[in-house]
Parts: C-alpha cells; sequence; structure tokens
C-alpha cells in the first residue's frame, strides 16, 4: 500500500503513536516470556500482546484505512473481539495444565500448598 | 420467536460479524447472515443452556469501561516489571478469593476480564466451595486484590447477570 502523501500531519502522528504503543506492548510482552523466571510468571507476559497490543495496531489500521478510503473501516474490530474471547481459555488451559502437573507430578509441589510457585521449566 | 430465535441477541450478532467480516450490506449477505445466525442461534439451543438474565446495558457499560481503563493501567505495570525488573518490589504468587456470585455467565465474563488483564490470571475455581484462585504476578497486597476483584468486578457483574 502506497503512502498518501494527503494524509494531515496530526492523523498521520496519532496513527503512527497507536502502531508505535501497539507494537512496542508486544515486543514487551515477547521480552517478558523470556526474561520471567516461572511458569506462572510467563503466563501474565503475553497478555500485553494480546490487550492493548493488538488494540495500538488495531485502532492504527482503523484510522489509516477509515481516512484513505474515507468510509469507516471497522471490520479490525473483530480481530480485537476474537483475541479477546479466545485468549482467556488457551491461558486457562494452560494454567490448569501446570496446575495438575504440579499437583499429581513427582517433582514440584503444588501451588495449593504453597503461596509461592516454585514451577520450573 | 423463541422457537425459530432462542437467542436472539446471539443471533443478531452472528449476522454483523458476518456482515463485517464481508464488509458489505449487499442484501445476499444480510440473508445469509441471518440464515447464519438462526442457525447459530438453534445449534446454542440444542445445548440447552440456562437463560442468561441479562438485564443491565447501563451497569454493563459501566463495567466495560472500569475493566477497559484497570487494562490500561495493568499493561503499563505489567511492562514495567519486564523491562525495569529491578524496580520491583514485590514477587508472585496465589490469592485466593471466596466469590458470592454463582452465574455462569457472570463467572465467564470474570474469568474472561481476570485472564485478559495483564498481571492476573484465573486458575482454578472450586463451584463447591465458590472458592477462586488467581495468580498475581506483582502481589503486594493479598487483600488489595481480594476487595478489587469482589467490589469493582463481582457486584457490578451480580448486577448484571443475577
Amino acid at each position: 500500500m502506497m503512502i498518501d502523501a494527503d494524509l494531515p500531519l496530526w492523523l498521520a502522528t496519532l496513527i503512527a503513536l497507536c502502531l508505535l504503543v501497539g507494537a512496542a506492548l508486544s515486543l514487551t510482552g515477547s521480552i517478558g516470556l523470556l526474561r520471567l523466571k516461572t511458569f506462572f510468571e510467563r503466563i501474565h507476559s503475553p497478555t500485553l500482546a494480546t490487550s492493548y497490543g493488538t488494540a495500538g495496531v488495531v485502532l492504527a489500521s482503523i484510522l489509516y484505512f477509515s481516512a484513505l478510503q474515507s468510509r469507516l473501516v471497522v471490520h479490525e474490530l473483530l480481530i480485537g473481539l476474537f483475541v479477546t474471547l479466545t485468549t482467556p481459555v488457551t491461558l486457562m488451559v494452560l494454567a490448569r495444565a501446570v496446575l495438575h502437573r504440579d499437583r499429581y507430578g513427582d517433582k514440584t509441589r503444588a501451588p495449593g500448598d504453597e503461596r509461592r510457585s516454585t514451577t520450573k521449566r | 420467536m423463541t422457537r425459530y430465535l432462542p437467542f436472539p441477541l446471539l443471533s443478531l450478532g452472528l449476522m454483523v460479524i458476518w456482515l463485517l467480516m464481508n464488509q458489505t450490506l449487499a442484501p445476499a449477505h444480510i440473508l445469509l447472515g441471518a440464515t447464519l445466525g438462526v442457525i447459530g442461534g438453534r445449534l446454542l439451543h440444542k445445548l440447552q443452556l440456562p437463560p442468561t438474565g441479562f438485564k443491565r446495558p447501563v451497569a454493563a457499560a459501566r463495567l466495560a469501561a472500569r475493566v477497559f481503563a484497570d487494562i490500561a493501567r495493568s499493561n503499563v505495570a505489567v511492562a514495567r516489571i519486564i523491562l525495569l525488573p529491578k524496580t520491583r518490589n514485590a514477587s508472585s504468587g496465589f490469592v485466593d478469593i471466596s466469590l458470592r456470585m454463582r452465574s455462569p455467565y457472570g463467572l465467564a465474563c470474570l474469568a474472561c476480564i481476570i485472564t485478559a488483564a495483564p498481571g492476573t490470571c484465573w486458575v482454578d475455581y472450586d463451584p463447591n466451595k465458590n472458592l477462586l484462585r488467581i495468580h498475581v504476578l506483582d502481589l503486594i497486597d493479598e487483600q488489595a486484590w481480594k476487595a478489587t476483584v469482589t467490589h469493582r468486578y463481582e457486584t457490578l457483574l451480580m448486577e448484571i447477570f443475577e
């Protein structure tokens, strides 16, 4: 897609800002996956990308294409809807699987017996 | 009406999603989307779900605004923990919260809210004791988290669904 020179500066700045914030949050979420130490800590970091990381990029896309085509382009909202509805399911399945492993596995303690998770992977 | 559209809101939602995905308002697509909505509603009817009891749209809007604000705040908090790990002064842990809400739809909404917000994750729920266990990344004050979940979310969700 060619960059439209007719886009007013304030709008272009706003779009760039949304895009950068979204991208930065997604990147931070990925860094968190590397940096955080235990499974239950790591489970929090992808939600950065799936909450306002996605929202930023979706908002930028809505603004850009609405301005470019001079009509309201909002089907990107569906991405936000589907991501918001599916992420909790995935994360909960993962969390419960680890809970089960900790409870009935042979090495680690159950999180219910300890305030802090000792899960290592 | 109830026979063909047991879940009118859901059927309407399915049609709107179909039209949005195709980015059109052509009569053929409206017809196709409506068919999809009717089929979806009837399939869901076959599952024999309890009625949602959804009745307070204003409360739902207030809850949505609250959740959007909270997610923004926790985005910043979690990003800071990841990028500046040295400034972190608390460790993560589990919090057990005893709930009053019983509505399965309310619980599902609560699960989505807690998990969608960075920094908190729904881990386990015991329906016998109505006890919820969440994992919190930045656990400074356990009582504060209990109060947040019960006062900020649960009361509004009970207003909406019960």
